[in-house]
């Protein structure tokens, strides 16, 4: 199974930085790439199981599930229902942890799924490149980072 | 319970930095805080259940268990045995997490050191404090220093074409394979710098002086010369000398006995100084630490060296120049004696021969507070009163009747368990008289001449065990090293024994300090300054 894996290192309190990216249904206002977003059937952003309807600036249209949210780990899980990248069992977990030394913020992003082997590379460019660290980039200039 | 949570971003890669961590024992080169290390009954660092026994530069003494390592997570986890500090049930985890950011370039780590433990109620924050602050966060900010001032300081020899070296003895001819980590120096060592971008700042050859065996025969074929050193190669540091120890191995050399140093060629298996330039894909060493060697090749007569990094070990702050250079060779060698050769055990009745000399001094020290009864014999009735002072229980003059005699009025006539004989061919015999049935004669020198052919069939009369051990099947590369010099440093710190102050020669004075050597005058241990 293919993982993708995307650190980085955003100058910030993590406690800022989670109350950004905490409202699952906020990608709009933090990604470059989203271009809006609503929770399926009207219910709570922060509601397990809730599902995310956006549409990307270039057209397409995904649907993710919540499965996982913790205040106390500040973490995110979540799982692909319907895109256009052609990812089966694509699961991905968003997590930040505090840095003691200079108050700043260690952002993680990681995911699995399944694809076609030929498919493979580029699936992990595009996702570990295109979104992860592209996500993380415009969050590390939202907290005036470089 | 408390718990303590320390991260950082430290601008290492993580396999680098993966690569100190998971040697338990590493914590002695880059912790501020710790003065000596050793793994407990020779462990390797890296073997889930290992034991350190270390010392804090103020003098308190830890002992912890790894209980966990995980080189796939990049996580390990150990818990406190034994603390001078009041935290019970102490238990840490140290996990590491790439930074894949191309903002980082170089590489960087994310560093997550996090502990649970109970503390007294009242001491709860002054001790949460101590934890995060003095152990994690001097650690995390030790490792990354230590890491980045070597890989610079090997980066800038990289480009270094080598020069003619002082002799072709003063090199190994093989590059050791050791088996702990931070092993592969190589795999450590900074990424190569743009062609020709450093090369100015690389040290040259240089000069140093020496002392040489001209020819093999007595004190008088040594003489003074100066020589070219080379810059350090891969692997190499370069070490401005301050003390060099005299042994009696370097005797046989100068006399021919030993076939170790071809004339002309410098002598000497032990020295202490400064590093004053490092070769690329060192990683363990850098510019200014305080070090020393012993071991083969010979050439440590000299004011500069190059030597092979993998040989040589910083010095605890404790332990001073001119005493290291007196008791790094001979310490080591009671070391392995003691602990390898003849593990022993408390009751044992153990003789040591020359119990006032260099290594008989720390031998009969060493192994008293191992808890064996130790005989000790000497020459003369002056030599007595130190061998009686370095714990000896009681004390025969000669290796004659009167030391057979000796033996068996204090055994009961059962005889000792292990003699450790350095005088050879004047004792040998009476070394075998004296043991107890199934015991164990070490030989491990022979000041008084060659011991010669001998019988081994009359050994079955009592089932006794020879070795005849070779200082360089104990001290050869560098996990030996480490493990060597670590122990000796260890027993040090605990007050197992002492190196006494040696007696101090000056450079030009080699011959005298031989020919004092030779007389069996000397009571301790004799140094050069070089």
């Amino acid at each position: 199974m293919p993982r993708v894996y995307v650190s980085s290192v955003i100058h910030a309190p993590a406690a800022s930085v989670w109350a950004r990216i905490r409202d699952f249904n906020a990608l709009p206002e933090w990604t470059p790439f989203v271009a809006e977003s609503r929770i399926e059937q009207g219910l709570p952003s922060d509601k397990i199981g809730c599902i995310r309807n956006f549409t990307l600036k270039d057209g397409g249209r995904i649907r993710e599930q919540l499965l996982g949210l913790s205040d106390y780990d500040l973490n995110c899980t979540y799982a692909i229902l319907e895109s256009p990248m052609g990812v089966e069992n694509y699961i991905a977990k968003l997590s930040l942890t505090p840095i003691t030394d200079g108050n700043r913020t260690f952002a993680e992003w990681q995911a699995d799924f399944d694809c076609p082997p030929d498919r493979e590379r580029a699936l992990i460019e595009q996702i570990g490149t295109h979104v992860f660290q592209n996500a993380f980039n415009a969050l590390k200039s939202a907290f005036g980072g470089r | 319970m408390t718990r303590v949570v320390e991260t950082a971003i430290v601008n290492v890669p993580i396999d680098t930095l993966w690569h100190w961590l998971r040697d338990f024992n590493s914590h002695v080169e880059w912790h501020p805080a710790i003065a000596t290390s050793a793994i407990e009954d020779d462990a390797p660092s890296d073997e889930v259940g290992a034991v350190r026994s270390f010392s804090l530069q103020d003098g308190g003494r830890l002992r912890e268990q790894l209980l966990q390592l995980d080189d796939q997570a990049r996580e390990l986890t150990y818990c406190l045995l034994d603390s001078p500090l009041p935290l019970y049930n102490y238990v840490a985890t140290i996990r590491l997490r790439p930074v894949t950011d191309p903002a980082h370039q170089g590489g960087a780590t994310f560093w997550e050191w996090r502990s649970t433990f109970d503390p007294p109620p009242e001491r709860r924050a002054e001790l949460s404090a101590l934890v995060a602050k003095d152990i994690y966060r001097a650690g995390m900010r030790g490792l990354e220093t230590h890491i980045r001032k070597g890989a610079g300081a090997a980066g800038a020899t990289l480009r270094v074409a080598r020069a003619q070296g002082v002799s072709q003895s003063d090199r190994l001819d093989t590059r050791p394979d050791s088996a702990t980590p931070p092993r592969t120096a190589a795999a450590i060592a900074a990424p190569a710098s743009a062609p020709g971008s450093t090369a100015g700042l690389a040290p040259g050859p240089a000069m140093g002086s020496a002392i040489l065996i001209d020819r093999h025969g007595g004190p008088e074929v040594l003489v003074q010369r100066h020589v070219s050193v080379a810059p350090p190669g891969p692997g190499e540091v370069r070490i401005r000398q301050t003390y060099a120890g005299v042994n009696f191995i370097d005797i046989y050399c100068r006399t021919g006995y030993f076939d170790l140093v071809a004339p002309p060629g410098i002598p000497g298996m032990e020295a202490v100084g400064i590093v004053e330039s490092v070769g690329p894909a060192v990683s363990h060493l850098a510019v200014g630490d305080r070090v020393g060697y012993a071991c083969a090749p010979p050439g440590a007569y000299v004011s500069l060296r190059t030597m092979d990094a993998a040989l040589v070990a910083r010095l605890p702050d404790a332990l001073p120049d001119e005493r290291a250079a007196a008791g790094l060779l001979k310490g080591m060698t009671a070391g392995f004696l003691l602990h390898d050769v003849h593990p022993v055990r408390p009751g044992e009745i153990v003789v040591v021969h020359a119990a006032a000399g260099g290594a008989g001094s720390l031998l009969t020290q060493w192994a008293s507070a191992l808890g064996a009864l130790v005989i000790g014999t000497v020459s003369t009735r002056d030599k007595a009163q130190a061998a009686y002072a370095n714990g000896a229980r009681e004390v025969l003059i000669g290796r004659g009747h009167e030391f057979l005699d000796g033996v068996r009025d204090l055994t009961d006539g059962r005889g000792a368990d292990v003699i450790y004989d350095a005088i050879g061919r004047d004792s040998f015999s009476a070394s075998l008289d004296a043991l107890a049935i199934r015991g164990h004669l070490v030989s491990y020198g022979q000041a008084s001449g060659d011991i010669g052919p001998r019988e081994i069939g009359p050994l079955a009369s009592k089932s006794i065990t020879l070795s005849r051990p070779n200082y360089g099947h104990y001290v050869f590369d560098r996990t030996t090293m480490q493990r060597q010099s670590g122990r000796l440093f260890e027993a040090l710190a605990q007050g197992h024994l002492t190196i006494d102050a040696p007696a101090v020669f000056p450079l030009e004075e080699a011959g005298n300090a031989h020919a004092a050597i030779e007389s069996g005058r000397t009571q301790g241990a004799s140094v050069l300054r070089l």
